[in-house]
């Protein structure tokens, strides 16, 4: 292989040269320990290596058996419960009704059933519930769950998907050249998954009247 | 000048680690693309489960509506499928059911929607439903787990989800998955 | 006259497109050829293309500022009531007008090396303009060809959809392009990079070449991070700043990495050693921007700022990151081993603090890298869903995080070559101190052992870097050494400086933030609620009109022992048209301490209507984005210093006391390397 000129000796000793700042105490006795030195240099360097490396290893490791948050769905906790104080994410959607509101202490505490079509879980809840929280939608709760018991979420999200139907809106109107007016005003993005129980009642009311 | 074959090793370490990685990811974007895997998915899948209970009123003028007994008691494959006058994805799927519709029937169910404009969504270009269900407060689309619409479920005679789609289907994915699996139940 | 539109926008589009490829591929040919007019077109072409690309941003501009409809971009993100920021703004808040910003950034960049790179040897220069241009070529086609921003639609809508009102936010308005330009910057050291390998050539020169485009790029990343992460603070309204969202975590990973290279940059420099180790971080910079950008774009992860999950679009863009990376590494493996590796040096010495600095960053980074890939890797593999967060993160960086910033004070106080443990350990002494002083004061007021523990080391790294300039100013040894080494003490040392002590308050933040009380109260009006040492009291709840939003709005009354130190208002917005509902978070602070409060849902009727606060008092919480905003400020600090200028000085002679960067050759600038046998 052919290695490009070099317009300087190819095996230079920094030690030797390139200037520095603060040049330190480096005296004439390099020649001999060269060798020496630079052997146990790189030996330095390669355990610096090795022990910051199987540090990093062994610390994902060790979070890796203790903090991996599990996704399981209702029907799974239910048929295999998880040990007791490990943390799982239960994701599934809010059966439409079944929220329920109460204060303890001053602490607003949420109550609601999470299903997954084959069967529902009570989630227990004490915080504010985020703003795309809704019946009938997606959420996945952060918490324990101990059989008999309500799961104990500490944290709740709900799931959106506000970009994902700009594209599709784009898809469509491409496709069918527009949507039909007689349809009314195409809904935004944030509505269309995201009509709550109560406006479904509304409108199934409005158009039996 | 001769290079230690050791040292070429070390410097083709970044680019075995990088072709792994990328190996991994086009791992999980083609089976995305197939619709096997859903990073955002939160749910189990429905198949080869038994349907759920439910019954379904019609929509007058448009189709008769169904439940659980009369979807498990019909001799050929059906395709259930979830749809709104209000969500845009299921005008540009119209197209493809409507095509659908000639090699398998579809059982719509109108998900939060108004009668009128069910029909009228349903009937502008000629229904591809044989027969529709209103599901007006979305009960019967949490029994399915269904996060969204559109969404279609492949039922077998004797009533099993034998496969599902959680995104508007296609010619393509129809020909490619749906096909087989009905011609085996035949 | 008309204004330009969008089919104008296009065609400038796809001319950039086809003038990146002619830089990308003219000066590699002419490099190989040895023509010397085909290198000199570089710069031209590269001019053509950044004036091609601005014409056809303009264009996207002005449809978003002229509610053209028609064009499915601004109908789909835009809308007639949207304010004309936002207008302006929304144009890069969507898919395909952030990969329009993202190719602009890359042209200005390649536009600024053909620019402030006019002391370059015109081979190299050439070299590099030439990869920046191929891999524009790659990005522009990707516009082009899967997410083009100039579509039309027919007919047009009358109005827009309107566009995510939590995106509707100065903050977030203004953190794509800096984030972006952080990203895309350090598009220039891996054209370097690149360029150095097919060259067959490292040496101290290149680094000073290099050096300033990383400070740059990485200056722009810190800031953006820093923005992205206030933004979560005071819009999402969850009382947190970070959350390890691979969005997050897809800007942190090149941060790690472009924080290495900075560093390593500074070894090729002064000592010629590192030299491979540096041109693979500069790729691997490279690498971790882009896959981050896009793999986030493509929907393999799983993240709360989502993007359009397109796995087509997906597939485009894994072949182009294989094309560019791939490719990359592939010349490194290739090219690498016969490049002259540089000395070994003594690992007590300012090279071996840096080194030790590096393989720390690197840690960090595989620990984070680990965390984020992991979770869709292991899903593919067992088809169990999990996922990594908060405790996982912890649990693996902050054991790293504590030695690196131990080594951070300690190797700015050693001498370059060979340094000495008493003499280190005495500089040290002050800064031990206070880091002790800082432990006992934190085990007095955390929880916990690591908390203290880090305020110790935030505090033994400011002390550090202020230890190091006091020594070089020789603070203590007289006025008159004050008044002589003042003016000489180079704006590159300030700035370094600077920039560790920014780091030590982001952590001081970081810290302090670890305290923070938080507690979610349901409060009647009237009612009062003890947090925090404060009182808060909800003493009325009001209704306001926005432009397109309904509003409730809270007094909350703050008090600390019957005297009242704040009125906050948070509230809530109804986005009546987008059915969406935001959080106005209200934030009092003083510096030391944010009073932090968020309105949550209202329950009942009238004088019995009860509404849910989410009440915080987060210590230091201003000083994370203060610290990193100081990081930024110490780097451009160091890149006004005179040596640091882009390209390279051509003023040759050394003046001033901090003269040292030069190449052994006698090359010390780059006009003395000329293009070796270039036809003239």
């Amino acid at each position: 292989m052919s290695t490009p000129s070099h317009d300087r000796p190819a095996d230079r000793n920094p030690a030797r040269e390139g200037p520095a700042t603060n040049a330190g105490p480096d005296g004439g006795r390099r020649t001999a320990t060269r060798r020496m030195t630079r052997k146990s240099r790189r030996l330095w360097l390669t355990l610096t290596c090795l022990i910051c490396f199987s540090a990093a290893t062994a610390l994902v490791l060790n979070a890796f058996s203790s903090s991996i948050v599990f996704f399981m769905a209702p029907s799974q906790i239910l048929a295999r419960p998880p040990v007791p104080d490990r943390v799982i994410r239960l994701g599934g959607m809010v059966v439409a009704g079944s929220l329920r509101r109460t204060v303890e202490d001053n602490v607003p505490v949420n109550v609601f059933d999470v299903t997954d079509g084959q069967a529902a879980v009570t989630v227990r809840f004490s915080g504010i519930l985020p703003d795309l929280f809704r019946e009938g939608q997606s959420v996945v709760a952060l918490g324990t769950f101990r059989p008999g018991h309500p799961f104990a979420a500490t944290e709740v999200l709900a799931k959106h998907d506000e970009t994902y139907m700009p594209r599709e809106v784009a898809e469509a109107l491409k496709r069918s050249g527009k949507w039909d007016p007689r349809f009314g005003k195409p809904p935004s993005a944030g509505s269309w998954d995201s009509m709550t129980r109560n406006e479904a009642r509304e409108m199934t009311g409005r158009s039996a009247q | 000048m001769t290079i230690p074959s050791r040292r070429r090793l070390l410097m083709a370490l970044p680019v075995a680690g990088a072709g792994a990685l990328g190996l991994g990811c086009w791992k999980i974007l083609s089976s995305m693309e197939e619709g096997g895997f859903d990073p955002r998915a939160i749910r189990t899948e429905a198949m080869r489960h038994p349907l759920p209970d439910f019954s379904l009123g019609g929509l007058p003028g448009a189709g008769e509506g169904f439940d659980t007994r009369t979807l498990s008691r019909t001799g050929e494959p059906v395709l259930v499928n979830f749809f709104a006058s209000w969500c845009i994805p299921c005008v540009a799927e119209m197209d493809a059911l409507r095509k659908i519709a000639r090699f398998l029937p579809i059982w719509g169910i109108a998900y939060k929607d108004r009668p009128e404009d069910a029909r009228r969504f349903v009937l502008r270009d000629g229904s591809p439903y044989r027969r529709i269900g209103l599901d007006p407060d979305g009960m019967t689309a949490i029994e399915w787990g269904v996060t969204g619409v559109p969404e279609s479920f492949l039922v077998l005679p004797g009533g099993h989800i034998a496969w599902h789609a959680s995104a508007a289907l296609d010619a393509r994915q129809f020909e490619e998955k749906v096909l087989p699996l009905t011609r085996e139940a035949k | 006259m008309a204004l330009p539109g969008a089919e104008e926008g296009h065609y400038a589009l796809a001319l950039a497109c086809v003038l990146a490829l002619a830089q990308g591929v003219l000066p590699l040919w002419g490099a190989a050829r040895r023509r010397r007019t085909l290198l000199e077109l570089a710069p031209a072409l590269c001019f053509a293309q950044l004036a091609a690309l601005l014409l056809s941003f303009a264009c996207l501009v002005i449809s978003a500022v002229r509610d053209d409809f028609s064009v499915e971009n601004v109908a789909a993100n835009s809308a007639l009531s949207k304010p004309l920021l936002y207008k302006i703004t929304g144009v890069w808040g969507n898919h395909e007008g952030s990969i329009l910003l993202w190719c602009l950034i890359l042209a200005i960049c390649g536009g600024a090396v053909a620019w402030f790179g006019r002391g370059l040897p015109l081979v190299l220069k050439a070299r590099v303009l030439a990869i920046l241009g191929a891999v524009s070529t790659g990005f522009q086609l990707f516009c082009l060809l899967t997410s083009d921003p100039f579509a039309r639609v027919w007919p047009a809508p009358a109005d827009g959809q309107g566009m995510n009102p939590l995106l509707q936010d100065p903050g977030l308005a203004f953190h794509p392009p800096v984030l972006y330009t952080g990203y895309v910057g350090f598009a220039v050291p891996f054209a370097f990079a690149v360029a150095a390998l097919i060259e067959g050539r490292v040496d101290a020169a290149w680094g000073r070449w290099v050096r300033p485009w990383a400070v740059t790029a990485w200056c722009f990343l810190t800031l953006g991070i820093a923005m992205g992460s206030w933004w979560s603070y005071y819009v999402l309204g969850w009382g947190g700043y970070w959350f390890w969202d691979p969005v997050e975590n897809a800007s942190l990973i090149p941060w790690l990495t472009g924080t290495a290279l900075v560093h390593s940059a500074i070894v090729v420099e002064k000592r010629d050693a590192l030299r491979i180790w540096t041109v693979l971080l500069a790729i691997a910079t490279f690498s971790f921007s882009l896959s981050g950008t896009f793999l986030v774009r493509s929907g393999i992860l799983n993240s709360v700022h989502a993007f359009a999950n397109d796995p087509a679009r997906g597939l485009f863009i894994l072949l182009l990151l294989a094309l560019v990376i791939g490719g990359s590494l592939l010349l490194f493996a290739w090219r690498a081993p016969s490049l002259v590796s540089g000395g070994i040096f003594a690992p007590l010495s300012r090279e071996g603090g840096l080194v030790l600095n590096n393989i720390l960053l690197c840690a960090l980074c595989a620990v984070v890298v680990t965390g984020t890939m992991y979770p869709p890797f292991m899903q593919i593999l067992t088809g169990r869903t999990l996922s990594v967060g908060k405790p996982f993160f912890d649990a693996t960086t902050i054991p790293l995080a504590l030695p690196l910033m131990a080594a951070m004070a300690a190797g700015v106080l050693l001498p370059w070559k060979r340094g000495q443990m008493r003499p280190l350990l005495r500089r040290l002494r002050p800064a031990a101190a206070l880091a002790f002083l800082g432990l006992i004061g934190g085990l007095a007021t955390c929880t916990g052992i690591i908390p203290a523990l880090c305020a110790a080391f935030a505090i033994w790294v400011i002390a550090g870097s202020v230890t190091d300039l006091a020594l070089r100013l020789g603070l203590g040894r007289g006025h008159g050494m004050l008044k002589q080494r003042l003016p000489h003490l180079p704006r590159a040392v300030w700035g370094s400086a600077i920039a560790h002590i920014g780091a030590g308050v982001t952590v001081l933040g970081l810290t302090g933030m670890s305290q923070a009380q938080h507690r979610i109260v349901e409060l009647g009006i009237g009612q009062s609620v003890h947090q925090g040492a404060l009182d808060w009291t909800l003493t009325a709840i009001r209704q306001e009109k926005g432009p397109n939003y309904r509003a409730t709005l809270a007094d909350l009354t703050v008090s600390r022992n019957g005297r009242e130190i704040a009125i906050m208002h948070p509230s809530r917005r109804d986005f009546t048209a987008q059915h969406q509902v935001t959080t106005d978070v209200a934030i009092r602070t003083n510096l030391l301490r944010d009073l932090y409060a968020a309105l949550g849902e209202s329950h009942g009727e009238g004088k019995a209507a009860r509404h849910v606060l989410r009440l915080h008092v987060n210590p230091l919480a201003p000083w994370i984005w203060l610290g990193g905003v100081i990081m930024a400020l110490g780097g451009a600090l160091s890149l006004s210093d005179r040596r640091h200028r882009f390209g390279a000085p051509r003023k040759p002679g050394g003046q001033g006391a901090g003269r040292i960067a030069r190449s052994p050759s006698g090359t010390a600038d780059g006009t003395g390397r000329d293009p070796e046998g270039v036809a003239s």
